[in-house]
């Protein structure tokens, strides 16, 4: 269990933890992350044979620390020390740290990282990349894949974004409870943004856009420790488990789009499923609602559902009901659309859709959805207009390809 | 005499396996547990959800359901059920049925399982 891919694996691990510390300690990213990469450095030299520390977050902490700050004694000449008092408690153990690692303000430590890298100031494509970057460990080149740019122009930004965040000041004392509750919806806002990043199949390859659910789902996992009682972050967890259950069945060997109905059920990953179920029923007793936890709650639905025709659907149009109250947008209205047309047929739902149009004109989505439901009527003149302006507005060669074979279909079918 | 092993390790850690190294563990486990099923020797075999899948029932004269792990150091893991429940709701009546009939304090914790091999022991 000591070989470089297990070794990797507890870093990646305590990472976060870690530079949570790190930056508080330093009041620095860049020092930090310093910090962090001689710690690892270290690491890979004394782990292999001493074995992995029994807690490798405070193993890596202290190492950090102890490393940068004589990093910077030497350096003294050519870069100023941080100010005595910035740099807290130079002097404790490694014992009491790994004590206090278990403290409230280890919370608020993490808390503080990730808030840090998802800045309201940033634009939400630097902070899931600086997220990314300094509290998953991502290299450059894998954000920048993900992302779909070279690897210098990523540089750049995560460059950016982190002298924007060191001007914007965040403080380092404890956050009061409304601050507290403000962070933690930015950082679940950032985290979803990120999650959708990976799972809209807009770029890179099905196994870079993955990492990204992957990650988005540990930090999730993450702040569910550190907010155990928070129901709207369990709805987020179980939003992205769930979801993320369903990637192996969403593309088909060509990369195209399969449909929720044409899945193969056998490929989801039943795990994740079992533990986004456990996590949308502990959320539900708390008689909270919102927005994340009731997403969760319809694509509970759809796991449970053995069979497509087995699909409880009047119960999905009403979650989109509550789900429109909660956070009106014409994009739920038209899934609740979707949902309409399984109960009331297609009847129903296209004159649910009619009054959207003007809001989602440039909406792939609205598109393939009215043309479906006009096929479904038999009106396929009019399904064609619709699926040729969605096929102008598909983002990537697999929703093309989708629209296209609902084309394809409808020549067949007239 | 039966014997319960008890497996505890870093969450954060295991979490941050891919599902080759997480596959290569369980791989490894399984060929110890095969001979141990072999040899009829190996009784239920569990693993859980994350931690944060858990709920906490505090016992007392009045109980109090919490998120999240059993937490405290003061007390130890004295034993455990495994019950089939449709809900995490009917899990928590259960539990807080077996509380009435206990005559101690301390807690339950309520963990849904990732993997249940009931076994075969000669008792």
């Amino acid at each position: 269990m000591t070989s470089v891919a297990w070794i990797d694996a507890a870093l990646r691990g305590a990472r976060p933890q870690a530079m949570a510390a790190l930056v508080r300690c330093f009041r620095d990213l860049e020092l930090a992350e310093e910090a962090f990469q001689e710690a690892s450095l270290r690491a890979l030299r004394s782990w292999p044979a001493n074995g992995p520390p029994r807690d490798p977050a405070a193993w890596l902490i202290f190492v950090g620390r102890n490393a940068a700050l004589d990093g910077v004694r030497r350096q003294r000449k050519q870069r100023p020390l941080p100010p005595e008092e910035a740099l807290s408690d130079l002097e404790d153990a490694e014992t009491s740290l790994a004590d206090r690692l278990d403290d409230a303000h280890y919370r608020d430590d993490l808390l503080r990282l990730l808030f840090i890298c998802c800045h309201p100031e940033l634009p939400a494509t630097q902070q899931i990349a600086l997220a990314l970057r300094i509290v998953c460990g991502l290299s450059v080149v894998q954000i920048a894949r993900a992302f779909l740019v070279g690897e210098s122009a990523m540089e750049q930004r995560i460059t950016r974004a982190k002298s924007r965040v060191a001007r914007a000041d965040v403080p380092f004392e404890p956050p009061g409870p409304v601050e507290r509750a403000e962070r933690l919806a930015a950082v679940a806002t950032v985290l979803y943004l990120m999650f959708n990043e990976g799972y809209s199949a807009t770029g890179g390859t099905a196994h870079v856009r993955a990492t990204l659910c992957e990650e988005a789902i540990r930090l999730s996992r993450l702040l569910l420790h550190l907010f155990p009682s928070e129901p709207e972050i369990m709805g987020l967890a179980a939003l992205m488990l769930l979801q993320h259950a369903r990637a192996s069945a969403r593309l088909d060997a060509d990369g195209a789009i399969v449909l929720l109905e044409d899945q193969d059920r056998g490929l989801w990953d039943r795990a994740l499923i079992a533990e986004g179920l456990a996590l949308i029923d502990k959320a539900l007793r708390h008689r909270r609602p919102g927005p994340y936890q009731v997403q969760a709650a319809i694509a509970a639905i759809h796991s449970r559902a053995a069979r497509p025709e087995d699909t409880d659907w009047s119960e999905i149009e009403q979650l989109y009901e509550v789900l429109q109250r909660l956070q009106p947008s014409p994009v739920v209205a038209l899934n609740r659309a979707v949902a309409v047309s399984k109960v009331r047929g297609p009847e129903a739902a296209l004159e649910m859709i009619d009054p959207l149009l003007k809001e989602l004109s440039g909406y792939f989505y609205f598109f393939g959805v009215r043309g479906a439901l006009l096929l479904q009527l038999g009106r396929a003149e009019e399904a064609r207009v619709a699926f040729d302006r969605a096929l102008a507005l598909a983002h990537s060669p697999a929703e093309a390809a989708h629209i296209r074979s609902q084309i394809d279909r409808l020549i067949r079918g007239g | 005499m039966l014997y319960a092993i008890l497996c505890y390790d870093s969450e954060a850690v295991v979490g941050s396996w891919t599902k080759e190294q997480d596959a290569a563990v369980i791989a490894k486990l399984d060929s110890v547990t095969e001979k141990l099923a072999r040899e009829g020797r190996l009784g239920p075999v569990a693993r859980l959800m994350p931690t944060t899948t858990a709920t906490t029932l505090r016992k007392g004269k009045e109980s109090i359901v919490l998120d999240g792990p059993f937490a405290e150091t003061k007390e130890q893991l004295l034993g455990f059920f495994v019950v089939e429940c449709a809900s995490l709701e009917q899990a928590i009546e259960t539990v807080k049925e077996l509380g009435r009939a206990s005559s101690s304090n301390g807690s339950y914790e309520i963990r849904p399982m990732r993997l249940f091999r009931p076994g075969s022991a000669a008792q």
